[in-house]
């Protein structure tokens, strides 16, 4: 592909973003699973619990960012597929990548908009953030991340029902919560539980908050950064190729 | 015919969804500027076959050549100078229709200014400018067969793929459609036209194929299609007195009788003859006749000899 022809079909997928915003920002699912778990989890770890805003910060982060960025992207292809609209947007003049990153970029824009809530709310309540521009570059990083996470996880089964993609991805979606350092630091974790949270790419994402927020992290900043760059790259590939995969069924 | 007459190539195509062969190894060509009409059984292979001119899936074997692009190495530009109306109608219901004419004007690269003119002037033209801010999920059925109409039509594509475009429409909004593509088409658009509907082919069309269980059957011109069905000429009669069915089946020439209404009618390769033994028939059992027609065969009997032979 030619770079024209490639910064045409980026442009394109801005039309598809548009398309997102107007139609799947207001939907059910997006507004439970990007809006309400993430808070209502917050909730229950917090309530009752003495603890320093410096201390909740990063794991409501974390949480906000994983859940509210995973949360447009499983909607919406199901949907599409539902209501007949794949077709007419799979035979107009854009390729499978462009849908697909348009999906992403819509998911990104959620999931960060919704992201530096926390992060306002947080330095309102006096809340001191150590490395601001790291924290920004993380939290960009991350966001991308997880919506290309989200996109992969409607990519199978390829079913036109969405509430079954969005329990699928709950089941992913909940256990990694769970054992990516939000809750606890990852150093603070058994030697088992940091081998488990190392192939979490939200622990690196939590994990970077800490260092951000408390300046205190497991690993180091770079390391980080690299990895939540190498899961976006896998995220990325593997969605768009698993997409084009089902995309016939999808369509039968 | 020169590569520039031609609008689609289509060679040794085939398509299997597991062990069912959707499309099996079909060959055709669709001149520029023709309304060519593909028609087929449910499940004959016909949106199958769209799919695969318009990128959308992948031949297992194959080619075909859309305005001389390859649908597979070229499938952008195939999806650039082509517009589809698809089987179901498929408009964004949680947008109106005017943002629904924009999306798809941007997915094809409009201009901004091209984009709202055109779609200003198709949405007048089909009815439904002062509709354009409300959101289609109030739109009629025909309504948002039109809309789809628009949208296929925003990117003014060479090559324009309907696929049953007035299924399920009242008759006022399918004669609407169908005016609409013989416009297109003397405007210069090669229109190939997916359909069950034998009148909507015939009024339509300037060549048709007719597909059953993923191959070709037949391709010709309605007209032609029916001179090669010589075999099914019939002899419509109607009596004064009512008559069985059975009390006629010794008239010589007769290949098969249907009773039609209150009239019956012989299928033979001679009418002639059979009006002459209806005619000693009538005058034996004192009876008038009070309607006789020779019939040519219609496309619907082409259509279903074709699909029942196969």
């Amino acid at each position: 592909m030619d770079i024209y022809t490639f910064w045409e079909q980026f442009k394109r997928s801005w039309a598809i973003v548009k398309k997102n915003v107007r139609i799947y920002y207001s939907k059910g699912p997006v507004i439970i699973f990007g809006l309400l778990m993430p808070f209502f989890l917050f909730l229950a770890f917090s309530i009752g619990r003495n603890m320093a805003p410096e201390n909740l910060l990063p794991g409501l982060l974390g949480m906000t960012v994983f859940f509210s960025a995973t949360s447009v992207g499983p909607a919406i292809v199901p949907w599409e597929a539902r209501s007949k609209t794949l077709e007419r947007l799979v035979s107009t003049a854009v390729s499978v990548w462009t849908i697909f990153l348009g999906d992403a970029i819509s998911s990104f824009l959620f999931g960060f908009l919704v992201s530096i809530v926390p992060v306002i709310v947080g330095m309102l309540i006096g809340v001191n953030i150590v490395q601001p521009l790291v924290l920004g570059f993380g939290l960009i990083l991350a966001t991308f991340c997880f919506a290309f996470f989200g996109i992969l996880l409607s990519a199978y089964p390829p079913t036109d029902i969405p509430a079954s993609t969005m329990m699928i991805s709950s089941m992913v979606k909940f256990p990694l919560v769970f054992i990516s350092g939000v809750f606890i630091p990852v150093q603070e974790l058994p030697e088992w539980g940091r081998i488990i949270a190392s192939f979490s790419p939200l622990t690196y994402f939590t994990d970077l908050a800490r260092h951000s927020v408390q300046g205190t992290s497991c690993y180091p900043v770079l390391l980080d950064v690299i990895v939540l760059a190498m899961f976006t790259v896998l995220f990325l590939v593997a969605a768009i190729k698993l997409h084009e995969k089902s995309l016939p069924r999808r369509l039968a | 015919m020169t590569t520039l007459e031609i609008a689609v190539t289509v060679s040794n195509l085939t398509k299997c969804f597991g062990p069912v062969l959707a499309v099996d190894h079909i060959n055709f060509e669709v001149k520029r500027e023709e309304i060519f009409g593909f028609l087929g059984p449910n499940g004959a292979g016909k949106t199958t076959t769209i799919r695969i001119l318009m990128g959308i899936i992948k031949p297992d074997e194959g080619s075909a050549r859309v305005m001389g692009y390859d649908i597979l190495r070229e499938t952008l530009k195939v999806k650039q100078i082509s517009g589809v109306v698809p089987e179901v109608a498929n408009a964004y219901i949680d947008l109106t229709g005017w943002q629904n004419l924009m999306l798809i004007g941007e997915l094809y690269g409009v201009p901004k200014r091209e984009r709202t003119e055109k779609a200003e002037s198709l949405l007048r033209e089909l009815g439904l400018y002062e509709r354009r801010n409300q959101l289609v999920r109030g739109f009629s059925r025909g309504m948002k067969q039109r809309l789809i109409f628009c949208m296929a039509l925003v990117n003014d594509p060479q090559m324009l793929f309907l696929d049953e475009p007035t299924s399920g429409l009242d008759v006022e909004s399918a004669r609407h459609i169908r005016k609409l593509i013989q416009e297109y088409n003397k405007n210069g658009k090669t229109i190939f036209l997916s359909t069950h509907n034998m009148d909507e082919a015939n009024q339509l069309c300037d060549r048709i194929a007719i597909i059953n269980h993923g191959e070709i059957a037949a391709i010709d011109s309605p007209e032609r299609l029916r001179m090669k069905s010589s075999g099914l000429q019939s002899v419509e009669v109607g009596f004064d007195k009512p008559v069985g069915v059975d009390e006629v089946l010794h008239i010589t020439g007769i290949r098969e009788m249907k009773k039609m209404g209150d009239k019956i009618r012989l299928y033979t390769d001679n009418p002639d003859k059979v009006i002459d033994s209806l005619v000693d028939y009538a005058r034996s059992k004192n009876l008038r006749i009070i309607s006789i027609n020779t019939l040519k065969p219609s496309l619907e009997d082409v259509f279903v000899e074709l699909t029942r032979e196969h």
